[in-house]
């Protein structure tokens, strides 16, 4: 790939950017409700205060110069007052965003760890036992409510066996200094071995919850272009030439076949940086997803709004990535 | 050694179906003789194509060889564990598929897929960068000899960047690596515009000359095999209908269908010559006709061809699986 192409195709970026910009502006504008209102809630205030109120949130400007307001603000990361909050609404996500991050990645670990080589082998002995399996519990795991199997989870691995905590991040006690904001990295830095046992012991359980759900997804795209794959002449050929069967499968079958599943882990990936409001809720974890729930209820559109873009930009960021990779998986492929 | 150096007996490859048994290639036998071309010519879905991927144990499941035996250089391979046969894949015994662009991996550079096979029978390379420099040398050379200009800078591209002609020789090179004593060529030229045939076809011929590979160039061109081997087998619906020395097949056809194929090829010398293709469709290969499988499209039939029939020997090695020829 070349270097230009990827400036390029982060050039393309801007105009989206923009668009994704101007739709979450529009969006707030057209939600009912008056902003004034909303952040006075039940105080009293004269008539003249509100007009004043309106006047420092820049509510009386016309509508394009508002937007380009908008725009610059964001820009620099300033996305106003969380109502609920009285704090930048900046800083109220970035609070959030590494716990967030945290469970998306051991969780999308856990899935690439388990999907991916289920749906290889499920694919290779193709009506064996171990595709029916893999097949019953990909089914499961798609289907399983994310809750039912949180509370299941914590049930057996928590309340009868008390091997792990049943919520939060890290104990009391075990806290360290935020560098990076990510639990196992900051309690490294710090060089906590206890702490950090602490924290995966505290991670494993919801990152199992989502991991599963996704390993059964990335399991059965794998499977099927897998499938695909092993029907391939270059598959044949591989064999023809007297390689063995695991450099077969390896390095011609899946190396082809991981297209989709790339596509479907980057997709999913943006979803989970999105937060699981119900795993969160369940296991007690301060992530993104409760945040940004509690916000819609509350009308805290602020909030709301700086999450939308976020949303938003790690999609598309992540889209991306995708297609970066596709690249490297098949030189076909440009950017 | 004076044995065939591949000789194939009573060979069956069934593929169930859920419309039933699909027999594939029905009874086959033939030999391969050191050092010689020998032609398999049949239309699609004779069994050419799955007799010899049956030989290198490239059957695709559910299909598998149901009866038979296949031996090479004398020794029985036929049913041999899978390891075995990977040590005969590509280092005695290579192929080439008919579309190498399908064949070559698209994500792997020309010289990843030539080394690769180079490194899957050489036990001897050494280790560390020395390994590195004999292999692309090797892997240079393998494209010199087939032809391909600029070896360098090929060894660095991907299939699709390459032309048609220059991936079947590439496929090729892949395929001599090892300096197989059998070459199959599965439709070599099928996938080609016809000046780059010729092109491919000579380089055959040359590096039989040259390496003293035998080549079996299967192929549902008469005119193609013709031109270039020795011996020819003609099939038809899982069985050899016909075979022999190719002049002699060609010059007096001894079975209907060959007959036929003869007839269906447009001829330079003879321009006004109609082009008359064989009436019907090749026999339901799971229902085949109990006697000659020609014979519902036989100009020829008698009832007599509804009985079972063997390939009927004839003088000067031939053979041919008709009633018309005296038992």
């Amino acid at each position: 790939m070349r270097p230009s192409a990827l400036l390029e195709r982060l050039l393309q970026l801007v105009p989206v950017l923009l668009g994704i910009a101007l739709v979450v502006f529009l969006m707030m504008q057209a939600t009912p409700g008056d902003p004034v209102e909303l952040m006075l809630g039940d105080a009293l205030a004269t008539p003249e205060q509100r007009e004043a109120l309106r006047r420092d949130m820049g509510l009386d400007r016309p509508l394009p110069e508002r937007f380009l307001h908008f725009l610059g603000n964001a820009a620099t990361l300033d996305f106003g007052q969380s109502f609920h909050h009285r704090r930048p609404v900046a800083d109220v996500i970035l609070e959030r965003l590494p716990a967030t991050i945290e469970l998306t990645l051991a969780a999308m670990a856990i899935a690439i760890a388990v999907g991916v080589p289920l749906g290889v082998v499920a694919a290779v002995r193709r009506d064996g036992w171990i595709d029916r399996l893999a097949t019953i519990l990909g089914l499961a795991g798609v289907s399983m409510p994310g809750f039912w199997l949180g509370i299941l989870l914590i049930l057996l691995f928590s309340v009868q066996l008390g091997w792990l905590p049943v919520s939060g991040r890290i104990g009391f006690g075990a806290e360290v200094p935020p560098v990076t904001g990510l639990l196992l990295v900051d309690t490294l830095l710090a060089g906590r071995p206890a702490s950090f046992l602490e924290a995966l012991r505290h991670l494993l359980l919801p990152a199992v919850t989502l991991g599963l759900a996704m390993a059964a997804l990335l399991m059965r795209v794998t499977r099927t272009s897998m499938l695909e794959a092993l029907r391939q002449d270059y598959v044949t050929f591989a064999t023809a030439k007297g390689l063995p069967r695991r450099r077969v499968l390896i390095r011609h079958a899946l190396r082809n076949a991981l297209t989709p599943t790339v596509t479907v882990a980057a997709i999913e990936t943006g979803t989970l940086l999105g937060g699981n409001m119900i795993v969160e809720t369940v296991f007690g974890w301060p992530g993104l997803g409760r945040l940004v729930v509690e916000g819609i209820f509350t009308r805290n559109y602020p909030l709301v709004q700086a999450a939308v873009l976020l949303y938003a930009v790690t999609y598309v960021l992540l889209n991306l990535l995708a297609d970066v990779l596709q690249t490297v998986l098949n030189p076909k492929v440009r950017l | 050694m004076s044995g065939p150096l591949l000789e194939i007996r009573g060979l069956a490859v069934v593929f169930p179906t859920r419309g039933g048994l699909v027999r594939a290639v029905d009874g086959v036998d033939l030999e391969v003789f050191s050092g010689e071309c020998l032609g398999v010519v049949g239309e699609s879905g004779s069994g050419k194509s799955v007799t010899f991927l049956a030989v290198l144990g490239l059957l695709r499941p559910p299909g598998r060889i149901e009866a038979g035996e296949i031996r090479f250089e004398g020794r029985t391979i036929s049913g041999l564990p899978e390891a075995e046969l990977r040590e005969l894949r590509g280092r005695a015994i290579a192929i080439t598929l008919q579309d190498a662009l399908t064949a070559l991996n698209p994500a792997l550079t020309v010289e990843q897929q030539i080394v690769e096979t180079i490194e899957a029978h050489d036990p001897d390379l050494p280790r560390g960068r020395a390994r590195r420099r004999i292999l692309r040398e090797r892997a240079q050379e393998l494209l010199r000899l087939v032809g391909i200009p600029e070896p360098a800078r090929r060894l660095a591209a991907y299939p699709h960047e390459l032309s048609g002609g220059m991936r079947q020789r590439v496929m090729i090179a892949i395929a001599l690596s090892c300096r197989p004593k059998l070459l199959i060529a599965d439709e070599p030229t099928t996938a080609l515009d016809v000046t780059i045939q010729a092109q491919v076809l000579d380089l055959l011929a040359e590096l039989r000359e040259r390496l003293g590979t035998a080549i079996v160039l299967v192929s549902h061109d008469l005119g193609v095999v013709a031109e270039h081997c020795g011996r020819v087998v003609v099939m038809y619906a899982g069985q050899v209908v016909e075979r022999g020395p190719t002049a002699a097949v060609i010059g007096e056809p001894r079975h209907p269908y060959t007959r036929g194929l003869l007839r269906s090829i447009p001829s330079i010398a003879e321009p006004e010559r109609p082009i008359r293709p064989i009436p019907g469709q090749m026999a339901d290969p799971i229902r085949p006709p109990p006697g000659c499988r020609f014979e519902p499209r036989c100009s020829l039939a008698r009832p007599a061809c509804r009985l079972p029939i063997a390939l009927r020997p004839i003088d000067g090695g031939r053979a041919a699986r008709c009633v018309e020829v005296a038992a």
